[in-house]
């Protein structure tokens, strides 16, 4: 078998990448639907966080937008939680189907 | 082929296979716990490419936080032991045909592409090099971008106090 290298992370993050898309089409809960979105921010961290090691080593750009992602990642997922947990104290439910009339 | 092939592999299998199973399974505790070794998987990855300081803030914040929070919003809003509605099969088939064909794409395309690195000398990526880029004022520095994210945090978490509260009860 060959040396790991960039091509094989990148393998493993566009699979992920798309794993999180499936999860996200076929998911009706939005707990489901919040956890297939981090698997989507984390494969792109894995993205950068390999380019910058094999491509652009002398430089740390890359990191730095990683550590940018994850930071803005958890303030996504607080502000995601609060809002279920608000839709499940006034439907019940938090399938995205019985939330219908949020949008007018 | 060497321990760290060997090791590679088996950290690119938890992730992808748990990360499967945390999209795939109808309970939703155990779709948690997946997700919690898929990140753990990142995790190793990092430690792999010897991102320390990454990989830290990785198990830090998703593992010991994100992941946290997602299970006990399960225990707050969750019947236990109670499993999700099957979804239909045309949906589940057409969103597997479309992740595939995506994924398909996307692959053909990465090894079609001849990538050029460049050629300089490595900086380390140790937390001296982090610390003083992150808070440098100079032309590759992020203090600006620290201080935004900075305010990013304090908006989401008055947001999340404000959307939390309850109504007052209405006076008559």
């Amino acid at each position: 078998m060959m040396q790991p290298g960039l091509y094989h992370i990148l393998f493993i993050s566009t699979a992920l990448f798309f794993i999180g898309v499936f999860g996200f089409f076929t998911r009706r809960n939005l707990i489901t639907m919040l956890m297939s979105v981090e698997l989507i921010l984390n494969s792109v961290n894995l993205n950068f966080i390999a380019f910058n090691k094999y491509l652009w080593a002398d430089k740390l750009d890359g990191l730095f937008f990683t550590i940018f992602i994850i930071a803005i990642a958890a303030a996504e997922a607080a502000v995601a939680i609060a809002i279920i947990i608000n839709l499940y104290r006034s439907h019940h439910s938090i399938d995205v189907d019985n939330a219908e009339e949020m949008k007018y | 082929m060497s321990g760290s092939t060997i090791i590679f592999y088996m950290l690119a299998a938890l992730t992808l296979v748990s990360g499967l199973f945390a999209v795939g399974t109808r309970q939703i505790f155990r779709a948690a716990i997946f997700l919690l070794f898929s990140l753990i998987g990142v995790a190793g990855l990092y430690f792999w490419m010897q991102y320390e300081f990454i990989a830290a803030v990785q198990i830090v914040v998703y593992v010991g936080g994100i992941t946290v929070l997602i299970i006990f919003s399960i225990f707050l809003t969750q019947q236990a032991g109670e499993k999700m509605p099957k979804q239909k099969l045309t949906r589940q088939i057409f969103s597997a045909l479309a992740a595939f064909c995506g994924f398909a794409l996307i692959i053909l395309q990465v090894f079609q592409h001849t990538f050029i690195g460049t050629t300089n000398n490595a900086e380390e990526p140790n937390v001296t090099n982090i610390g003083n880029q992150m808070l440098g004022v100079n032309k590759s520095g992020y203090a600006l971008p620290f201080e935004v994210v900075s305010m990013l945090l304090l908006a989401a978490l008055i947001g999340c106090i404000v959307i939390a509260m309850k109504p007052k009860p209405q006076t008559v």
